[in-house]
């Protein structure tokens, strides 16, 4: 064994090298852009205030937790209007409401589920928008 | 009091972290020089650590032999117990390494009517493989932040991982593995009287490092969910090397990055290093085949020698004329 040691050594070390520095050239030093969400649906176009049930910043990083929420009210308590920060209310629902602006959930919802591979569970039981029709 | 050391030198990285999200240059060196610094101290240590290991002498066989060595054909021999040749070792650190074999001999003696009683102890075992097997789970599936397009199996890996799938986003059973087994390898620092005793503040320091790495990453996932676009944006610009910062990812996400970077960057130079060690242990390692084959020290000096031909080259007059009985006339 004592001949092949250095043989060992540098093929070890030549995996771990490889094993670490692999997503440096598995994207081949390419740079993929951001995914770019397309708000761009007749029922948002018509909106006079761009605006989400909260803001943005919160949509981006709560929306599931948000939905999550209105779930279990409106389906285990019931409980069917949320009202917002800013005082608006909304049925929750996730047909009813959401997917009535965002109803291009292949340039909006899958773009960033996609780009970060989560796999939300919604469209196991909720139909998607226009896919009757196709 | 090694614990306190530890304690104060994990919150205090943690401080650290939360002070450098305050201003503009120290986030660009959070997310852009400390990352890859990190990753360099990593690497470069690693290597030179594995090349002193290798360059140390072992000039002879010192396997520690757990059963019958190869000897005549007609007695059985245990070739991973006590390995003879190059396929018998490398089975024999495959187990070592999946499933950590030395591990699960471990025995415990207790005192039970005043005579010791002996029995296996493999808590530490168990513990130990989960929170390896979790943590290379865990490791794996931080890839789809790492691949773009995300690589093949990462995707079925997070389903196996979140199959339960409790609570929104899906709590994975890698997660609640892990802080199992670091709570249990934490305890039992504390509890066990003598291994207080001999637990160094680096030891605790490695759990304190990681469980705060876990649980600053199940914040950011369970309580305080930060903006993944943003977080994957970042990480594809080191791997494609043009770095810039995020925004609006919040505070627990720069302490889980600064941990990390800390926690690659010490790698090299503690107790850790046993991820590259455990494959350089000449008990380990080492084929048992010193009555086969000779080994010799590489280093011994040459010794001089004085045969007994000579000696009697030298004396035979001597010899002769004291009466005492010569080979050669």
């Amino acid at each position: 064994m004592n001949k092949n040691k250095w043989g060992f050594i540098i093929l070890g070390l030549a995996i771990f090298v490889i094993g670490i520095t692999f997503p440096f050239w598995y994207g081949k030093g390419k740079s993929t852009p951001p995914p770019l969400l397309s708000l761009d649906t007749p029922a948002i176009t018509a909106l006079t205030e761009k605006r989400c049930v909260e803001d943005t910043a919160f949509m981006r990083a709560n929306h599931m937790k948000l939905l999550d929420a209105w779930r279990d009210e409106a389906v285990r308590e019931g409980h069917r209007l949320y009202t917002a920060k800013n005082g608006r209310t909304f049925e929750k629902s996730l047909t009813g409401t959401c997917l009535q602006c965002h109803s291009n959930k292949e340039q909006f919802c899958d773009r960033c589920h996609n780009y970060v591979g989560a796999k939300p569970s919604c469209f196991n039981c909720h139909i998607i928008p226009g896919e009757v029709k196709q | 009091m090694n614990l306190l050391i530890s304690i104060v030198a994990v919150l205090i990285l943690m401080l650290l972290a939360m002070g450098m999200t305050m201003n503009h240059v120290t986030i660009y060196f959070l997310t852009a020089i400390a990352p890859y610094a990190a990753i360099a101290v990593f690497l470069a240590g690693f290597i030179r650590r594995i090349l002193l290991w290798a360059k140390s002498p072992v000039p002879f066989r010192i396997p520690t032999t757990c059963g019958q060595e190869k000897s005549l054909p007609w007695i059985k021999s245990s070739p991973l117990e006590n390995p003879s040749g190059l396929p018998g070792v490398i089975g024999r650190m495959a187990l070592e390494v999946l499933l950590f074999r030395s591990l699960f001999r471990n025995t415990d003696v207790e005192m039970i009517d005043g005579r010791p009683v002996y029995g296996s102890a493999s808590w530490l075992w168990f513990f130990g493989l989960v929170f390896h097997g979790s943590l290379l789970v865990i490791i794996l599936r931080h890839l789809r932040f790492f691949t773009e397009p995300i690589l093949p199996g990462i995707a079925g890996l997070t389903a196996v991982d979140g199959f339960l799938e409790l609570a929104i986003p899906t709590l994975y059973l890698s997660d609640v593995m892990l802080l199992a087994a670091v709570i249990f390898l934490f305890v039992r620092r504390i509890i066990n009287a003598p291994l207080r005793y001999i637990s160094l503040a680096a030891d605790y320091f490695a759990l304190l490092l990681i469980a705060a790495i876990a649980v600053t990453g199940l914040w950011m996932r369970h309580i305080q969910p930060t903006d993944l676009e943003q977080v994957k944006a970042l990480v594809m610009g080191w791997v494609t090397l043009s770095p810039h910062s995020p925004q609006g990812v919040g505070v627990v996400f720069f302490i889980h990055l600064f941990l990390i970077c800390v926690l690659l960057a010490w790698f090299p130079f503690s107790k850790l290093m046993h991820a590259g060690g455990v494959f350089l242990s000449p008990t380990r390692n080492l084929a048992n085949n010193s009555r086969s084959q000779r080994h010799m020290n590489p280093w011994n000096g040459p010794v001089l020698v004085h045969t007994y031909e000579e000696y009697e080259d030298e004396f035979r007059d001597k010899m002769k004329a004291a009466g005492l009985p010569v080979e050669k006339e």
